[in-house]
């Protein structure tokens, strides 16, 4: 047997990042025009090596006003009168312009996000042109759409996003709600600014008129002032399932339209006869992707017990390859942390882990000294009743747990106030079904993980928030009905 | 001989298939329009209501791992109940305040009503689901399935508007416990006595008679519940009550501004409004 | 009857190697396809990409397997495997060259004092639909001019019909007959049709005691792809933690470009490890590949895109 091989080193291969040209500062974007904010400004940075990026205008309450004021003059006077046909050529001419200026735009959301850019060029912005495609599209069937012959939008919008796919989770907002006919007001996450306002630019290129979208910026006050708002008429809110709760209950009795789509701790269940080599990748695609920042990430492996040694040895063989670093390096699979008060969360999750007596595993890997890092954890030894099992800890950490029977896999899997997705991985079709049907998840990827897809709904059960986002249901929260 | 004397009806709780009184002992007096005394209702407790939420969790299971099928057969055998009792029911609809023949219509629309809704069993899938498109080599199809158990504040139309509520919810499979009119409460009880001779599971439809504003807020908070209905709730208490149903992010189905009849086309809202759309991708190959 | 007769396996051993083969866990094609696309993915520049090209060029088998072969052109192939650049001393020499077994004595010769051995296709390749008398004879008539390793097909028509054992003997009975000389194992996974299929038929040959497995004749489509490598790599690594031997692998076929000779490599790396990064453990089979590799790695020494006129056709 030989030994005396060595690795295959890979020279750096960063992406340029002279295709993007980010400014000094930013302001809100507001009837058309960047507008300065009455707010204290403040700093988006570079999560890989806490570098300034940009200084950004904060919206305050008058902002806020003047957003809504904006959207609801759009509505009222362009957007909501106009014809579906002329709509749909709007967002098509937006899903055009993503695809032009793709690059630019992964570059910039690896940059401000810390996701490595492979992801932000294969998977965020593709599936962000994908979704205004697909939506353009309903602008003038909405007849069609199984909401009676002639559903109506809901108005103006409130919209506000996370920091883990800040683009995407912006397409997931804005295509349906303008195919809809509404106007919106959309605020990007605090640490993650700098795509949305990319996208500002591009509503000009499209000729947008002014008003429909408005992005404002600012933290959690700036947001509260914008759900909170009485001019709004409907919300949309991606984040943390506490933040949902909150606005839920702001918006009691207001009557206002809400759609949540919260948090999660998906189970990725492991069946003993499943394709071990996929559901190995999938166990990595499910909680590394995107540093599990993801909602919907595979954080809790529930493997049967006559596998669970196979497959904890191949994942760490697995995990052992999985290349920690820059961002804008293309051969990187594991990002930045998006903030240092993340990793502070992450962190303490982790330590809960260990207090509480699970094994923690990390593969040998070198961290950059500065910016915002966490190597790729798997916990042992995880019992339903520790913390890593039960909350969500949105970074690249995985609990894995053992069960015997199928019974016991979906009661486990279940056993959560959670509700959003799930994993299955067996080589039985009929036990995949079995168990997809008594999966109490709003998405069940079935020997796959974290696929998405414009025409494909997602969203949760239970505390994972309620509403769908994509396909003909993603409709249902902008129209009136 | 004197005129015969009447066996007077008890009018319990109906909680897992069983006619508990309230484990609080209580009761209150129903008066018919012109405040001459009918009968005594239970007066549920929060006690009660909470017994509910357990029967309704329990019956969970079963009653959504039902076949489509065969849960529109049982709620096609309630309207065939139903029908058997429209004198027993025109009377209690009668006494709530109706004309004769307003209360023969409410009773036979009633009927109408569930029949409609006992055949959307098996066709809502259909409708509210989707194999969808996605662009990639997998299968990707949406079903609809049931949130739960589901809190019902019902009208106080005492038996159309109590169908139009209660038989959305159950057709797709979800559980429910049912806070009846709190002024005509009867018509509820005696359509437990028809639910519970139908093959409906026990714990599938819980009754609770009393008063709205005592149980709802228990509902409301309870963090084992999936979805409020709150059409039957009182404008001024709906901004609290939504506010408890965010604990649990419940589904809340408000009362719609500007609500028509019952007798209008109910369209399929009262069904959507408690589903989930379950969405599952498989990989296509070999 | 009396081949049956001669077989090395019996019945039993036949239906528990069929339960053994059915036992192993399956293979997903869409998870097996997205990550071998994810990987062909990486980027390998500069100092990595000059290291890869070195290393595939110690790695290439060059190949021909024509009718029209004749001495002239297998010696002139030889001539090339041993200096494939005549500008540039630095470019390594080629592994092996591969000939149908009626020339090998015409590549050894050629390839005398070269250190670089001649592999011969053996068994009725490439549809190895011969008696199996007529396959050993195939192989030992190349082992005996000189070939230090054997590429033989198996018979794939067995193996779809589940006739696993024939299969088994055959394989058994060719390493037998190879002596000294190294057995690579031609699946033909582009008639297996299913990784399933590629992951069994990858067991059953390690198990029958190949030294090499390999993908294809070349002669069928698809020959090599990524997948399947990906799925045989597994296979290897997986053998070698369950038995302690190591197992190389070979695609061949359809090999063409540096850039597809480098996702082979980065397949390597990240499945069955650096352990199988040699010209030892891993061979691309292919003969264009050469020249591209060739070119690739004067751009790399000059910075100037060169053209194919600068590179010896043979």
């Amino acid at each position: 047997m030989v030994s005396g091989s060595r690795a295959f080193e890979y020279a750096p291969a960063p992406e340029s990042r002279a295709v993007v040209d980010i400014r000094a500062s930013y302001g809100l974007f507001v009837n058309g025009e960047f507008v300065d904010g009455h707010g204290e400004p403040f700093k988006s940075i570079n999560p890989a090596d806490e570098t300034v990026l940009a200084d950004i205008a904060c919206a305050d309450a008058t902002d806020v006003d003047r957003a809504v004021a904006a959207a609801r003059t759009a509505f009222d006077t362009v957007w909501g009168p106009m014809p579906g046909r002329e709509r749909a050529k709007y967002l098509y001419r937006i899903a055009r312009i993503i695809q032009e200026r793709s690059r630019e735009l992964a570059v910039l959301e690896s940059i401000d996000n810390g996701k490595p850019i492979r992801e932000s060029r294969d998977v965020d912005v593709p599936l962000v042109a994908a979704w205004f495609f697909y939506y353009a599209g309903w602008a003038d069937k909405l007849p069609y759409a199984g909401f009676g012959p002639d559903p109506r939008p809901v108005g103006v919008a409130a919209q506000v996003i996370p920091w883990n796919f800040p683009l995407l989770m912006l397409a997931w907002k804005i295509a349906p709600a303008l195919a809809c006919g509404n106007t919106v007001v959309l605020k990007p996450a605090e640490t993650t600014p700098l795509t949305a306002l990319l996208f500002a630019d591009i509503c000009r290129q499209a000729e947008l008129p002014p008003g429909v979208v408005n992005i404002i910026t600012g933290a959690g006050e700036t947001g509260r002032a914008l759900v909170a708002h009485g001019g709004v008429d409907k919300v949309a809110f991606t984040g943390s399932t506490e933040v949902g709760r909150q606005i839920a209950r702001v918006l009691a009795g207001t009557g206002t339209k809400l759609t949540l789509e919260l948090g999660g701790k998906a189970a990725n269940i492991v069946y003993a006869d499943a394709a071990l080599d996929q559901a190995v990748e999938g166990i990595v695609n499910g909680i590394f992707f995107n540093q599990g920042h993801v909602c919907c990430a595979g954080s809790r492996l529930l493997v049967q017990e006559s596998v669970a040694e196979e497959v904890l040895e191949r994942l760490k063989t697995r995990m052992a390859t999985l290349r920690v670093g820059d961002p804008l390096d293309k051969n990187t699979d594991v990002g930045a942390i998006n903030s240092a008060e993340q990793l502070a969360k992450i962190r303490e999750l982790s330590a809960a882990g260990e207090a509480e007596g699970a094994t923690a595993w990390s593969p040998p890997c070198e961290l950059p000294a500065q910016g915002f890092w966490f190597a790729p954890t798997v916990f042992t030894g995880v019992a339903q009743s520790h913390r890593i099992a039960r909350e969500e800890i949105f970074g690249p950490v995985l609990s894995v747990l053992t069960f015997r029977t199928p019974d016991e896999a979906v009661t486990k899997a279940n056993n959560t106030p959670y509700g959003l997705s799930a994993g299955v991985w067996t080589e039985k079709g009929s036990q995949i079904l079995w168990t997809a049907q008594r999966l109490r998840a709003g998405v069940v990827w079935a020997n796959t993980f974290n696929k998405f897809d414009p025409a494909s709904p997602f969203g949760g059960y239970k505390e994972s928030g309620f509403g769908r986002e994509g396909g003909r249901h993603g409709l249902e929260g902008y129209l009136d009905v | 001989m004197s005129e015969r004397l009447a066996v007077r009806k008890t009018y319990k709780l109906f909680i897992g298939g069983a006619f508990p009184r309230s484990e609080s002992g209580r009761s209150y007096a129903v008066t018919d329009a012109k405040g001459r005394f009918v009968a005594n209702a239970s007066q549920a407790s929060r006690k009660d209501a909470r017994d509910a939420v357990t029967a309704a969790r329990k019956a969970f299971p079963g009653w959504s791992g039902r076949t489509a099928y065969n849960r529109g057969q049982i709620l096609y055998r309630v309207a065939e109940m139903l029908e058997g009792r429209r004198d027993q029911f025109a009377d209690e609809v009668r006494r709530a305040g109706a004309s004769k023949s307003g209360a023969a219509a409410e009773v036979d629309a009633a009927i109408d009503r569930w029949v409609w809704y006992a055949g959307w069993a098996d066709k809502l899938p259909a409708v509210a689901g989707a194999s969808n498109p996605v662009s990639g080599p997998f299968f990707n199809f949406s079903t609809p399935e049931p949130a739960g158990v589901v809190a019902v504040i019902a009208p106080d139309s005492p038996l159309l508007g109590l169908v139009s509520v209660v038989a959305p919810v159950i057709v797709s499979g979800n559980t429910c416990v049912v806070v009846a009119s709190e002024p005509a409460p009867l018509p509820s009880i005696t359509l437990a006595e028809v639910l519970a001779t139908s093959d409906l599971p026990g714990g599938v439809v819980n009754v609770l008679t009393g008063r709205r504003d005592e149980i709802a807020p228990w509902l409301a908070s309870h963090m084992d519940v999936n979805g409020i209905d709150l059409t039957g709730s009182a404008g001024g208490d709906v901004p609290g009550l939504e506010d408890k149903a965010a604990g649990n992010l419940k589904r809340v189905l408000r009362p719609r501004p500007g609500f028509g009849a019952w007798t209008d086309d109910p369209g399929t809202a009262r069904m959507t409004a408690f589903l989930e759309t379950k969405t599952v991708w498989h990989p296509v190959g070999v | 009857m009396s081949t049956e007769t001669a077989s090395t396996t019996t019945l039993n051993d036949a239906a528990e190697l069929r339960a053994f083969l059915r036992g192993l866990p399956g293979v997903d094609q869409v998870g097996a396809e997205e990550r071998a696309a994810r990987l062909a993915t990486r980027s390998i520049k500069t100092t990595a990409k000059a290291e890869a090209i070195d290393l595939a060029i110690a790695m290439v088998d060059l190949t021909t397997l024509e009718g029209a072969d004749t001495p002239g052109k297998v010696r002139a192939l030889c001539a090339k495997a041993a200096r494939p650049d005549p500008s540039d001393g630095s470019v390594p020499r080629v592994a092996a060259v591969c000939v149908y077994s009626d020339l090998v004595d015409v590549a050894v010769r050629s390839l005398e004092g070269t250190g670089i051995g001649v592999a011969s296709v053996a068994t009725s390749f490439p549809s190895g639909r011969a008696p199996l008398e007529a396959k050993l004879a195939d192989t030992r008539a190349a082992v005996a001019a000189g070939a230090a390793e054997i590429d033989m097909v198996i018979d794939r028509g067995a193996f779809l019909t589940g006739d696993v054992g024939k299969v088994f003997d055959e394989i058994t009975a060719v390493k037998e007959a190879c002596g000294r000389a190294h057995l690579k194992v031609i699946l033909e996974t582009g008639e297996l049709a299913t990784l399933d299929n590629v992951r069994r038929a990858s067991w059953l040959a390690m198990r029958a005691g190949a030294d090499f497995i390999k993908t294809s004749t070349g002669k069928v489509s698809p020959a090599a792809t990524l997948p399947v490598t990906l799925v045989m790599l597994e296979a290897v690594r997986d053998y070698r933690a369950r038995t302690g031997r190591q197992v190389g692998v070979k695609p061949a076929g359809g090999i063409r470009t540096t850039k597809d000779a480098i996702r082979y490599l980065v397949l390597v790396n990240e499945t069955a490890g650096p352990d199988w990064l040699t010209p030892e453990w891993f061979r691309l089979g292919a003969s264009s590949l050469l020249n591209d590799l060739l070119m690739q790695r004067r751009k790399l020494a000059t910075g100037v895109y060169s053209g194919p006129d600068y590179f010896t056709l043979d």
